[in-house]
Order: structure tokens, then sequence, then C-alpha cells
């Protein structure tokens, strides 16, 4: 008996997602779907919230009051994400404090590039483009996911990530512009953040762990693979806008594929970011789990405060 | 209040004077007024938002950690709005980031208070809500100034402090009874901030000079209703001393705390170290 249901509801699943219909907090979804989803979900709001640090590390020493309005308020929409994408994976019946204490434990990941420093004010302007450029790519895909709260999610964050990209570029450019000294800044920094930004988009195809099943789920709607060959087609020409060598000798245009071809990514050092030794993993974590334990006692005062309150009601209600 | 006029005196001698007063011989008296005001104002916004600011990613709740951001960006707002009208004043090649990234301790006209480091959270949000309450009240009487700009400047102010304070004054109240550890701290960073708000009150000569000419607000006007509004906030939650007269005070004369050295060489590295550039 239950075994029909679950297959009725199984085909009816089924049916909507090849129908491009969403998939809603209410509905009936499998196991592993779900599951699939809350990985998916709560590493990319982790993503947002430990991206605050590098960020974050430049604030107090911005260069100018213009740039630094500019980078807190990016900064804080990236927290605003990490908000809103914690909210968008509490529909699948998880709740922000578990999703926390996962990323703290390090069983939960979060996007490998915010494991590399920013060391020069470059970096935030490399960051702004690259990285949010990357991201970009990748969210623009998955507002045609199959799971109404990340696919709304994604429709509402994508529209502040441009102005993210555009900001860093500018900086970017401000400095390919400037003094022998800026300009070599610029290239530092996007030597540094080219190869870590190719590898945000994942393993090669043929070797990406979760990429079959959210393929056929329609989580996952492009393949990492041409999403990194769509973000290198549309970062090389604006590397040559700043003047800037490329980051890699073999970037070469192929006429046969209408694409650039590039060099192959050192996956070494990928998978030793991803497990965790990456230059700031440690520090990343330890500053998340500093802030979150510095702050226990005002945690502690607000539910005393409400129960206080609480009882007080009560009281006057007898 | 004896103790803050013998550490003045002695701290200003003729030439301390000198480096701190800003004075131009190519401005008038009541334009060089001007500009130290814009300046001092400019100031307190500005170091306020860079402490603020220094919560980014460590506060105790996600949403904590926006909302702080956000008040730190609205004093940044603040602080340019008051360095650019300066700075047009002044003209020449001065610039808001000039004036920002290019003086020195002894030149930073910022009430201490402003400067004192965020401590815990009970700490920030108290210095919070004694600023909000008083930039709510202040920059209303600012409105009035004679001086347009200036009042404009007051009136998008007003707004954003009455926001603040709809904010850091629940955070007090749940705070001092909460635990007998959040009550605690609370207490502590009062013994502190005590001391350092009587300042905000006081004037120098050319400020005073500006509130007969009807472009500044006399901070006078607003003690009592300051100490009137936080007493009772406090003593709803059994807290009952504060005082309000001034301790400790030189921010406007560039006598400041250790801290605000420290600050300014995080602020203004780049630009120091590679001056002249644009970013
Ligand atoms: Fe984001
Ligand atoms: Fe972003």
């Amino acid at each position: 008996m239950r075994n029909t249901d679950e297959h009725a509801l199984q085909a009816e699943f089924d049916r909507r997602v090849a129908a491009e219909e969403k998939i809603e907090p209410t509905d009936w979804m499998p196991d592993d779907y779900r599951k699939n989803l809350i990985r998916q979900m709560s590493q990319h709001a982790h993503s947002e919230i430990i991206g605050m640090q590098p960020e974050g590390n430049w604030i107090t020493r911005a260069p100018s009051l213009r740039r630094k309005a500019i980078l807190l308020a990016k900064v804080q929409d990236e927290g605003g994400h990490g908000l809103y994408l914690y909210s968008a994976t509490e529909t699948l019946g998880i709740t922000r404090s578990e999703m926390i204490e996962a990323l703290q434990t390090r069983k939960a990941k979060y996007a490998s590039i915010f494991n590399y420093p920013t060391l020069t004010w470059a970096d935030i302007g490399a960051v702004g483009w690259l990285v949010d450029g990357a991201a970009i790519v990748n969210q623009i895909a998955l507002q045609r996911t199959s799971y109404g709260p990340y696919a709304r999610a994604m429709i509402r964050i994508c529209k502040e990530e441009s102005f993210h990209q555009r900001q860093g570029y500018e900086l970017m450019l401000e400095m390919a512009k400037g003094s022998p000294q800026q300009k070599q800044m610029a290239q530092d920094a996007l030597n540094r953040f080219w190869w870590p930004s190719l590898m945000m988009f994942g393993p090669h195809d043929g070797d990406s762990a979760h990429s079959s099943k959210s393929m056929q789920w329609k989580i996952k709607r492009e393949s990492n693979d041409t999403l990194r060959q769509r973000f290198i087609d549309q970062t090389v020409p604006q590397i040559e806008v700043l003047g800037l060598e490329m980051p890699d000798p073999e970037i070469k245009w192929n006429e046969t594929r209408g694409h650039y071809d590039s060099g192959e990514i050192n996956w070494d050092e990928f998978y030793k970011v991803i497990n965790g030794n990456g230059p700031c993993n440690h520090q990343r974590i330890k500053h998340h789990v500093k802030a979150h334990q510095d702050g226990e006692w005002v945690r502690e005062a607000v539910r005393a405060y409400r129960a206080k309150q609480a009882r007080k009601k009560d009281e006057r209600a007898a | 209040m004896i103790k803050t006029i013998v550490m003045q005196h002695i701290m200003c001698c003729p030439k301390a004077l000198k480096i701190c007063k800003g004075d131009d011989k190519t401005m008038s008296n009541k334009s060089n007024n001007l500009y130290r005001f814009l300046v001092a104002q400019g100031d307190d916004a500005i170091i306020l938002s860079h402490r603020l600011s220094e919560w980014c990613s460590n506060a105790p709740y996600l949403e904590e950690d926006l909302a702080l951001t956000n008040v730190a960006l609205d004093y940044l707002g603040r602080a340019r709005l008051f360095y650019q009208y300066a700075a047009e004043l002044k003209g020449g090649d001065e610039t808001e980031d000039s004036i920002a990234y290019t003086r020195d301790e002894r030149q930073y006209t910022n009430l201490l208070i402003h400067e004192l480091p965020i401590n815990d959270f009970a700490y920030t949000l108290l210095r919070q809500y004694f600023l909000d309450v008083f930039y709510v009240e202040y920059m209303t009487g600012l409105c009035q100034s004679s001086d347009q700009r200036i009042a404009a400047i007051a009136g998008k102010s007003v707004k954003e402090s009455r926001y603040h304070l709809k904010r850091s004054q629940p955070w007090i109240t749940q705070l001092a009874e909460g635990t007998e550890e959040s009550r605690r701290r609370i207490l502590d960073a009062l013994t502190e901030l005590e001391s350092f708000v009587g300042e905000l009150f006081e004037m120098p000569e050319w400020e005073q000079q500006l509130v007969t000419d009807g472009i500044a607000f006399d901070r006078q006007l607003i003690r009592e209703k300051w100490d009137h509004q936080v007493q009772a906030l406090l003593s709803a939650s059994d807290i009952n001393i504060l005082d309000s007269q001034l301790k400790i005070g030189g921010g406007r004369e560039g006598i400041h705390t250790e801290f605000l050295g420290h600050l300014l060489s995080e602020m203004q590295y780049l630009q120091r170290a590679y001056p002249g550039l644009k970013w």
C-alpha cells in the first residue's frame, strides 16, 4: 500500500520536474532530493557568510571613502544573501543553528575560494570581478533550478551580484591604469585569483560526485565545464581591456570551438583546499566559531529576557 | 570636571594649539570656524563608522552583523557629506579623502566617545544608544541652521539616528534585564562610558561663535533632555547612576586616547604608503 503511494508520489514528482514546474516546500519530494538540496543550498549560504571575512579584511583599510562605502555595502549584501539562503534552506526542514553547527564542525563546506587570503587592496577588486563574476555565471543557471525557494532566491540575489562584479572590475581598472605599483598589485591579484576562480565551478564533469543526480533532478541546470568555459569566455576580453597579462599562458582563442582554450587546473591544489588545507581554512572556521562563542552570552541574555517577559505576561493574565 | 580642565590647560599650550586649530590664513574667521565645525562633525562620524565596521563578521547574530554595518554605512555617508562641504569651502586640492586620510591624531578633532574601542557587544550598544539619543536631538536642532547645506545634512542624519535609536534602545533593556552576565557587562560599560559622555555637550569657543551666528546648534540645550531620556530608560531597569557632567575631554583640541592612533594607522595605511595615488 505504502509502496503504491510512494510510487505515485514519485511519478508525480518526476512529471513536475520534467515539465519544468517548481517543487515547493510543502510538496512531496524524494529524500535524496531534499538532502541534496540541503547540502547545496546550505553550502551556498555558508559561502556568502564566510566570504564576508576576506572582504571584510579590507573595510577598515579601504583607501578612499567612496571605496570604503562600496565595500561595506557589498559585504553587507553578502550577509543578506546568506540570511536569505539560510531561510530558503530552512523550508526543507533544517534549522539555521543546525546548519551553523555543521559548518563549524566542518561537516558542511563553503566555496573554497574563500580559503585564499586577500593580501592587497587589488585583491578586493579581483574578488568582486572574478569571484562574484564566477558566482553570477553559476547563479544565473540556478535561477532555473527545480526547487522554488532556491530559484527565487537566485533571481533576487543575482540582481545585487552584478553590482558586485562591476565595482570589482572598476576597482581593478583604476589600479591597472594607475601607478606602476598599482598595476603590479592588480596583475598579482589577477594571477592569484584566476585559478581559484576557475576551481569555483568544481571538478570536470566526469569527476563530479553530485553532478549526475543533481542534473537529473534539475537542481543543477548546466555542467561544471560548460559554466567554467562561459566564465573564461566572458572574462578574457575583460583582461585585455585592463591591459594586464593573461594569468594563464595557454589562453588562446580557438576558432573551431568558438571558445577560448586554456591550461589545466591544478587539481591537487583543488582537492587540498577542499579537504581543509588551503591557506585560510583554519582561520575562517576559527573566526566564525569565535564570533559565535563571543556572542553566546548575548543570545543567552535575549532568551532569558524573553522568558522573563513571558512569565510576567502569564502572571498578569492569571 | 576639574580634572578635565586641568588636563586641557596642560595640553593646550600655544604650540599645541597651533597643531590642532587648523587655522588657515586665507579663510576669514567665520569661514574658518565653519570649516573646523564641518571637519569636526565629519571626524565624529568617520571614527564611529570605523569602529562599527569592526563588527563585520563578528556579531552575535547575523542580523546584528548586518544592522551594525548598516549604521556604520550611515555614519560613513554622514562623514562624507561634512568632509565634502569642508573640502569645497577650502578649495585647492583638498578632498574628502585628503581630509580623512592625511591628518594625524593631533589634527583629528572627534569627541573621544567615538574613538573608544568596540570592546564587547554591551559596550558598543550602550555607546550607540547614548549617541543615538544625542544625535536625534542634536541633529534635530541642527536642522535649524542658517546654513542650508548643514541643515540638509542634519535632516538626513536625524532620520537615520531615529532609526538607529529604535534598534539600540531595546537592546539596552534586554541586556540590562537578561542574565547576570549581560547586566554586569552593561554596568561595566556604563562605568567607563559615563566618563566620556559629558564631552558631547561641550563647545570650544569657535563653536560657540557659530552658535551665535546661527550656524551651529547649542549642545548645552539638549543636555537635560538627554539626561532625562537616558536616565528614564536605565532606571526602568534599576540602574540609576549616570552623570553627564564633563569628566574627560580634549577631542576637539586633538587630545585623544591612545586608541585613535592605531585606528588611524590602520585606516590611512594605503594613502600613507602610496601618497597621492587614486584608488
Ligand atoms: Fe552573494
Ligand atoms: Fe556578491
